[in-house]
This record gives structure tokens, sequence and C-alpha cells, in this order.
């Protein structure tokens, strides 16, 4: 009843207002609430085009509705309901509302039919993502901020650099399908790729998100990556660059969670692992690929959002984020490590997790397109997933040593939060269907047979031993790692500094040279023109000497007699 | 043994020592099993007899090690963006503010 051309990302953007507005339990109402609302009102978007608006001379598409864009929008209005669940006894009001407002514009972005209206969510959601990270209060969560906020509204501009190309060369500003050939659309595509992460900038992702608080890690782990898959999905499917990419990405996200000993931080290192898998799916691009993407994007949204929630408790409760500092925790918070170790389980596609019913699907698909070296790079990922998340991190956080710390377990929201979706990771991967009637292709698919259940089991459980037996090599150290992000953080700013200093230095020298020059002209000016203010008898300059009057009477009289003399003649 | 009853059970070595022989066991099974259980490869190679077990092994083994090698080029101290990168320009304002000091002290002086 005119519900389905309603945009949901209003009633979150509403809700935002309102946090702001109302306190106490009317707050909390508003925050368990909208996101239900929200997801209610998703659902009563039909496929296609439900409203358009004119502007300028282009139609925009506000609302449009596919299976695709409503199984991202149902997950990230979920997000919201656990995240705000999670988050609402500790987080500050202006956090809380800056989230929902964040989660508006990835809502707004899923349902965009047009580039300029998912311009403008996606601008919605830099600002608010950043003032996210912002509400972490710390020096470190300022400069991290800022750095974020450069590195997404760069990215916002080279996106517009690239949709206004195509909109001139096309006259449509229609979200369809498009292969990365010529100026515009590359901009277009690096565009959505700085947000999901991509190289050579992915360093955005682990410098800003272990920044914010344990609650605002929660929703940032969810939505900018996950709203660039979608974008991906809709504008790139099947885009050769996308595979090779995105094992990069895969490959890189382990590498440097093994070298990583802050707690989030490795899990923002498997941010970008997970997105790898999605964006080598939308590279792809077969229908099976594409809705392995899709699945997997839903079941990491649930399961990356738990760990980080898990890491979030035991950050609130021990005030410490390093893996050095942290260790036997499992003696006292065993909810929260029971669900870390679910959520864990999950990232690593163990049997009877959402991982392994979603990730499986991407493998399946490179199987199906017979490439060979993407599937068994893939399966080498999956091994190395296990390896940096699914045992590290419990390991590191939970058993590890006795760090002595003895704190009390999660919150019962926090807690409730965290069984939510550990339940939901346990579900989809027990009942598969759930998920695979949502997406946008039918599924032909059978994620369990007995004989792949072995392979996976085989792959992952030495991969296990691998970790125990390798335990010296990974030693934490209070390091950090050198990432791309050191050009502009180091390089550039030494760059300047020594620019600012030639300049300097140039500065210094030509002052000098002008002071040179005015001695040097002084002394002139004195030897011809004699001494300032000199009054007394000394030898004056040849101008400011004092003549005789009858000298100039002399010379007066022979001019004005040549004068005379030439006029006549 | 009355000397271990202070720890957790779980971190007790009598118990660390019987998981490490539990989970021996079942990874053997879990290779083992393979002999009753047809693992169907997609390329051939991937059917082998513990192919799964070997490659997850292996390529984690790479994985640390590259990540080992990496980290002696990449690791940095934690606070290694936050010190001053070029001290001379901090020492030079240093100087300066340190010259303005004495002015005023100068001033206060009398002098």
């Amino acid at each position: 009843m005119g519900f389905e051309s309603f945009p949901p990302a209003f009633v979150l953007l509403f809700a935002a207002i309102l946090i702001g507005l109302v306190k106490g339990h009317a707050r909390t109402t508003v925050l368990l609430l909208a996101p239900i609302i929200t997801l209610w009102c998703i659902w009563q978007i039909p496929d296609g085009v439900q409203s358009t608006v004119q502007f300028l001379s282009y139609t925009l598409e506000p609302i449009e509705g596919s299976a695709l864009r409503r199984i991202f929008a149902t997950v990230f209005a979920i997000m919201v309901f656990v995240g705000g669940l999670f988050s609402f006894r500790i987080a500050q009001w202006h956090e809380l509302a800056a989230a929902y407002a964040y989660a508006a514009g990835a809502i707004g972005v899923c349902f965009a039919g047009d580039l300029i209206t998912l311009f403008i969510y996606w601008e919605l959601m830099a600002i608010f993502s950043t003032v996210v990270v912002f509400c972490g209060g710390t020096q470190g969560a300022k400069a991290a901020g800022i750095r974020y906020a450069i590195m997404h509204f760069l990215g916002g501009v080279i996106l517009k650099v690239g949709i206004v190309g195509v909109i001139l060369k096309t006259g449509s500003v229609q979200i369809q399908p498009m292969l990365a050939t010529d100026f515009s659309t590359w901009m277009i595509l690096i565009g959505v790729l700085i947000n999901a992460a991509a190289p050579p900038v992915s360093a955005w992702l682990a410098d800003a998100y272990p920044e914010a608080t344990p609650t605002g890690s929660v929703f940032l782990s969810a939505f900018t990556t996950k709203t660039a898959v979608l974008a991906l999905i809709l504008l790139f499917p099947g885009e050769p660059v996308l595979i090779g990419l995105g094992l990069f990405m895969v490959m890189y996200g382990i590498i440097f969670a093994l070298l990583e000993n802050d707690v989030r931080r490795i899990l923002a290192y498997s941010v970008i692992n997970q997105v790898g898998f999605m964006v080598v799916a939308v590279g792809i691009g077969t229908e099976m690929a594409l809705n392995g993407a899709t699945a997997h994007a839903f079941a990491h949204i649930v399961y990356k959002a738990l760990l980080f929630m898990s890491a979030g408790v035991v950050i609130y409760r021990t005030g410490k984020n390093k893996c050095i500092e942290l260790g036997g925790l499992f003696r006292t918070m065993p909810l929260t490590c029971a669900c870390g170790i679910i959520g864990a389980l999950a990232i690593s596609s163990f049997p009877l997790t959402s991982g392994f019913t979603t990730k499986s699907m991407i493998s399946q698909a490179a199987v199906d397109m017979n490439l060979m070296w993407v599937y068994m790079a893939l399966t080498a990922a999956s091994a190395g997933v296990f390896l940096h998340a699914g045992i590290k991190f419990p390991w590191f956080v939970f058993f590890q040593k006795d760090s002595g710390l003895r704190p009390k377990d999660a919150p019962w929201n926090m807690g409730l939060a965290m069984v939510i979706f550990a339940s939901l990771c346990i579900l989809l991967g027990i009942f598969p269907e759930l998920l695979y009637k949502l997406l946008p292709y039918s599924v032909d698919y059978v994620p369990y047979s007995i004989g792949k259940v072995l392979f996976y089991l085989q792959l992952l459980l030495f991969s296990g031993l691998a970790f125990f037996v390798l335990l010296p090599l990974m030693k934490r150290t209070m390091t950090i790692s050198l990432d791309t992000d050191w050009l502009w953080r180091r390089a550039g700013f030494s760059l300047l500094k020594a620019i600012e200093k030639v300049l300097c230095s140039l500065g210094e020298v030509m002052a000098k040279q002008k002071a040179r020059f005015q001695q040097f002209l002084h002394r002139m000016t004195v030897l011809y023109l004699g001494q300032p203010h000199s009054a007394d008898s000394k030898e004056r300059g040849m101008f400011a000497r004092s003549w005789p009057i009858g000298t100039t009477a002399l010379w007066i009289a022979v001019l004005l007699s040549a004068y005379v003399l030439l006029y006549f003649l | 043994m009355t000397d271990e009853t202070q720890f957790h059970w779980l971190v007790r070595p009598s118990t660390i020592r019987k998981l490490w022989i539990g989970a021996s066991v079942i990874l053997a099974l879990i290779v083992l099993a393979q002999t009753v259980i047809y693992v169907k490869g997609y390329f051939g190679f991937d059917a082998w007899f513990g192919f799964g077990a070997v490659y997850g092994f292996v390529s984690c083994l790479i994985m640390v090690l590259v990540a080992k090698l990496l980290g002696f080029f990449l690791k940095r101290p934690e606070n290694y963006y936050e010190e001053h990168p070029s001290p001379s320009h901090s020492s030079a304002e240093k100087n300066n503010s340190d010259f303005k000091n004495k002015h005023i002290e100068e001033r206060k002086n009398g002098v």
C-alpha cells in the first residue's frame, strides 16, 4: 500500500536523528525497532523500478528491487539490529547515530537504481563511517579517521569522475553491467575497488577499523566493503581483472594477518582476505559465482561481526588489544570464547558452519569454469584462513598462556547479540537452503557430499597441525607491519618535509644575497652621494660635495652662450 | 599431580598430552578414511590419497615462512608512525623558542 516505493534507508536515517533526540529506554526502543521496520520495508519492495525522481535532465530511480539487492539489504538490516543490541549500553549516542546513518547509506546503495543515487548514498556512507572511526576518541583514532576520510573521499571523487564519463558517453544514468574498457569505466571500477579495500590501498581498512571503539568496529566491519562487493556484482560481473586482484587480496590478507599483533587488526586483515574471495567470484562472473559471492557476503557479515564482537567484548572487559598481553581468557569468558570459536570456525569454512555452505560455492564456480589455478589458490587460501583467523584469533586471545587476566564475561546484551549471530552461523551451515532460496539465481548446488567434507577436514585439520607445529615461528612481537600507506604516511611526509627544507634554505640564500646586494648599493650610494647624516667635515661623495657658487654661475653662463650661439647659427 | 591441580584442567600438562594424542589419532583417521570414502577430484591430482592433508599442511607452511620472511622487511616498532620524522626541524624550533625565552628573561631582568 504505497510502501513499496518508500526508501528503507529513510527509516534508519530518521532513527539516526531520533537517537540524538530521545534518551534512556526510548532510545533503546528506537535502536532496536528501526532495523526491524527497515527489514519489513525491504521486503515490501518487489522486483523492478519502484519510483522515479526527476533531477536536472536525469530520471533517477531511488528504489529498484531485485533478489540480489534485497538479500544484501536484509543482511545489512539484521546487522544493524544485532549491532544495535550489542552496543546500546556502552556506545555513546553520537556513535550509534553515526552508525545508523552509515547503515542507511549502505541500504540506500542496495536499492539505488541509477548511478547518481548510488553516488549520493556512497558518500553518506563515507561521511558517517568516518564519524564512527572518530568516535574511537583517541589521538590514534583521530589521525586514522582523517586518513580514512581522505581515502574514501578520494575514492568518491574517482567514482564521480567515472560516473560523469559514463553518463556523457551513454546518456544513461542506469546501473547496468559493464566492463572496464575505457577511462570512465576504469574510474568507476577503481572508485568501487577503493571501498572494497583492494590493493594498492588496502591499508585503510586495517588502519582505521581497529582504532574505532569496540562497538564501532562491529558496524564498520559490515557495510563499506560489502556494498562495494554489491556494486561490483551490479556493475562489473565477469570483469577478468577482478580474479587476479581478488586472489592478491586473499593472500595479502593472510600474510599480513599472520604478522599482526593487534587482535582487531588480525580480523581487519581477514576482512580483506574474505572480500578477496568475493571479488574473485565477481571476476568469474557466472551465475554460480555471483550466487557464491552474494551468499558469502551474507555469511561473512554475520561471522565477521561475531568475531569483532567477541574481540570487542575482550577489549571492553580487559582494555587490552594486543595478542601479547592477552591469553587464557577462556577461564572466565566461556561464552565470548565459545562464540569467538564459532565465528572462527565459520570464517574458516568448517563443515556445518555458514562459511562452508557459502564459500565452497565460489570454489565450485572456479571448477565449473575449469580455472584450475584459481581453484587451487582458493583452496590454499581456505587453509590459510583457518591458520590466521580460525586458530590464531581464538588461540592467542583465549588460550595461549595465562595472562593472569580474569575479566568478567560479556554483559547480557553483548552476549545475546553474539549468541544470535553464532546461531545464525550454525543455522546457515546446517540448513543452507534458507539462504539459497534468497539468492539472485536459482541454486543447483549440493554443499555437502561426504567426499568433499572429508577433503576439507583433511585440509583444515592439517593446517591446524601446521599452526601448532609452526607456533615457535609465530611468536608475537610488539610491532606493526609496513603497508603501502607507508608511501604517504612516511615517504610522502618525508618528501614534503624535504621540499620544505629545500625551500627554506633557498629562502635563506635569497635573503642573504638580498642583504649583500643592499649593502653593495649602500656602499655605492655612500661613495657617490655622500654619507647620510654626515655633519662633520669629512670628504663627501662626488655628487654630495658642495661647490662654490661662482663655478655654477660660470657654467650657466657658458651654457646660455652655447645655446644662443647654436640658435643663431 | 598435587602441583597440577592448581591449574585449570584444560591447561594441565597431562591434559595437553592427552589432547595431542587425541588430535594425532583424529588426524590419522581423517587421512585413513580416504581408503573407504571416495574423494571426487576436479583436476585429477586432487583426488590423490591424502592430497588435502598434504596440501593444507604445505600451503600453511609456505604462508608462514613467507610471512616470517616478509616480517624482516615490514615489521616496525609500534610507535613507528608516531615519532617525529624530522628531529632537525623540531630542534630548530626549540632553539628559536629558547632564544625568545632568553630575551623575555633579559627583559624581565631589565637588561
